[in-house]
């Protein structure tokens, strides 16, 4: 009997705004506990919550983003529950009306066995809404008198402004939550509403698992796993649950719904022991907050601020520069890189024209050296000392003939420390190529006579040694050799 | 759709509205009353939940007179006031009280509000 896995994934994604969602305490990560826990925050009797339009801006940008609607009006609503890091027995969330409503995220799925093709799908958004985050708690840390364990409560999270963005259950292995998690992490970093940081919290996941038989288009019943803040723990999670529910039905077992935890260590899932009621949230229209009116021309006004989409940079770099669709991908997996090498693609096509061939591997030089000295120097590639276009004419100058590989390399390390510009470099330091036939010869001419030996041997068909000859000739002109010029020429010299 | 606030102020819709009587009142029995007083954590005595009932009956039976009015096409009321909500500039402007708070608090420890155990 073969299954079909469901998912569903509700990701909460902390927005990277300055202040609370309603309260203007610093959402600053790390700080001592509770210094950012202001009256509003811990619910203080007499105070009113105030919505912080930097918190809408950011739920507006990825509506658009995502192609959806903004709601003209939307509504906050009180979640009800009692927990001590919620202080005031309610969570301000939306429930009904929601801010962002439906929408959709193209993804690019990375099968996670290796025969399968990478593929692309389309995952629906149900919606996404404004909420405030709770507090935390610190379990088992503290004692009482008679040695009762006491739960700490930390403030400092209270109102954090979160974007709740549902999905509808549209993916069907955990490779293909995986990619849409990644993707929707991809796009809040791209369109600047989270900085995405998971280790910190500010992006987590909860999956809505369920699995039917082949062909059923009946829903199984579900059981969410809650908060994975990892996409190794998403992904091993919902392997785990997905396994489980089907070794339960198989073996004449029924599921029953329920929110699970995932553990890590044991690399399972476990149902958390909740009372029945405990999902009875009560859901009313909040009396503090007015309703939210979000005009036409606000939305106008964010999408003319907004950045190109990825998707339409992804095609261009397609279309216009020609990338392998693996390359376009993985370049604008992160915004500020592909605006770095858009620039530099800009800068650099037309100095390379006529030279097409030479130009994409030049590219793809460019791309991995700066690469490896960004991970050296522990930068981001806004930091770079060099820009796009110093970086274009230093490619450049490899294309047309100007300098080898190798010392553009050297180049690379003056411009990094602040040199100048690569011509400027070049010149001073007596780089160029030596394409000059006649120095070559006098070069290889000397290297031939000082090793007759390895001439008889090349002679005698041992056709190996070219590249002795090559690399001595090559040191000899102190790697400012053409490198064309001196295979042909030795090629030439050293025919018996 | 059109709010409810021009609605309500369209020629004399209020005064025309008149509540009739349900035929069969919604009813609320005991054990409604007490998985309400357990998700709001209020312990009530019988006596106390005898007398809820009979109060919430009364809301509801309200309620579901109000439903007999024809809204289609009205928007949903969700605030008393008709108004939009005001925004606030995305700014940092609370300093940390903590010490003040914290005064408030039963017990703190390590800068902690602390509470009885809660573990899920």
């Amino acid at each position: 009997m073969t299954w079909e896995i469901v998912i569903g994934l509700e990701i909460h994604t902390q927005l990277s705004t300055q202040s609370k969602i309603f309260s203007g305490a610093s959402t600053a990560f790390g700080a001592e506990p509770n210094t950012q826990a202001c009256a509003v925050d811990i619910a203080l009797p007499g105070v009113l919550p105030v919505l912080n339009k930097g918190a809408v801006e950011r739920a507006i940008k990825f509506g658009l983003a995502v192609g959806a609607q903004i709601a003209s009006r939307s509504v906050f609503a009180r979640k009800n529950y009692f927990y001590p890091d919620l202080p005031k027995g309610y969570q301000i969330s939306q429930f009904d009306q929601p801010v962002v409503g439906q929408g959709a995220l193209t993804i690019q799925v990375e099968p996670l066995s290796g025969n399968e093709k990478p593929y692309e799908k389309v995952v629906r958004i149900t919606r996404a809404h404004l909420e405030e985050d709770a507090g935390k708690s610190l379990h088992e840390v503290f004692r009482d008198f008679s040695g009762k364990g006491l739960t700490g409560v930390d403030l400092n999270r209270a109102g954090t402004p979160l974007l709740e963005i549902v999905s509808e259950p549209d993916m069907r292995s955990a490779a293909e939550a995986v990619a849409y998690a990644k993707a929707t992490h991809s796009l809040v970093r791209w369109i600047d509403i989270c900085d995405g940081n998971m280790q910190e919290g500010s992006f987590r996941c909860d999956a809505n698992v369920s699995v039917r038989r082949m062909g059923e288009e009946k829903l199984g019943t579900r059981r969410e796993i809650k908060n994975l803040n990892s996409f190794k723990f998403l992904q091993q999670a919902i392997e785990y649950e997905a396994q489980w529910q089907i070794d339960t039905l198989e073996s004449g077992g029924k599921i029953q719904q329920a929110t699970v935890l995932f553990d890590a260590d044991k690399i399972e899932t476990r149902a958390m022991r909740s009372k029945e009621d405990a999902h009875d949230y009560r859901y009313f229209p909040d009396p503090d907050l007015l309703p939210l009116e979000i005009l036409p021309q606000w939305i106008e006004e964010i999408r003319r601020g907004m950045h190109e989409s990825r998707e339409s940079m992804r095609k261009r770099f397609i279309e216009e520069y020609h990338f392998e669709p693996y390359m376009a991908n993985s370049l604008v997996a992160d915004r500020d890189r592909a605006v770095y090498f858009d620039s530099f693609w800009k800068h650099y096509i037309p100095m390379v024209v006529g030279k097409e061939d030479s130009a994409v591997s030049g590219a793809n030089w460019a791309m991995i050296e700066i690469g490896a000295m960004l991970n050296l120097s522990g930068l981001s590639i806004t930091q770079t000392p060099i820009t796009p276009e110093a970086f274009a004419v230093l490619v450049a100058r490899i294309v047309d003939g100007t300098i080898s590989h190798k010392i553009a390399k050297e180049v690379f390390g003056y411009m990094w420390a602040g040199e100048g510009s690569a011509d400027a470099i070049i010149e001073a330091k007596g780089l160029k190529q030596v394409s000059d036939v006649g120095a070559l010869e006098k070069i290889i001419d000397e290297v031939i006579a000082a090793n007759p030996a390895q001439l008889a041997e090349y002679r005698a068909g041992k056709e190996k040694v070219f590249g002795f000859f090559v690399g001595l000739s090559m040191k000899a002109s102190k790697g400012k050799a053409n490198p064309t010029q001196l295979n042909d020429i030795l090629k030439r010299k050293l025919a018996p | 759709m059109i709010p409810y606030s021009t609605y309500l102020k369209k020629a004399s819709v209020t005064a025309s509205v008149t509540l009739k009587k349900v035929a069969n009142p919604m009813s609320i029995n005991m054990n409604d009353v007490y998985k309400i007083a357990r998700l709001a954590r209020l312990a009530i005595t019988e006596q106390e939940a005898q007398a809820a009932q009979a109060q919430l009956t009364t809301i509801f039976n309200l309620i579901e007179q109000m439903q007999a009015v024809d809204t289609t096409g009205i928007q949903p009321m969700s605030h008393a006031q008709d108004a939009t909500q005001r925004l606030r500039e995305d700014r940092v402007s609370e300093i940390d009280q903590r010490e003040l708070f914290q005064t408030l608090a039963p017990q703190v420890e390590r800068n902690l509000y602390l509470v009885p155990p809660a573990i899920e």
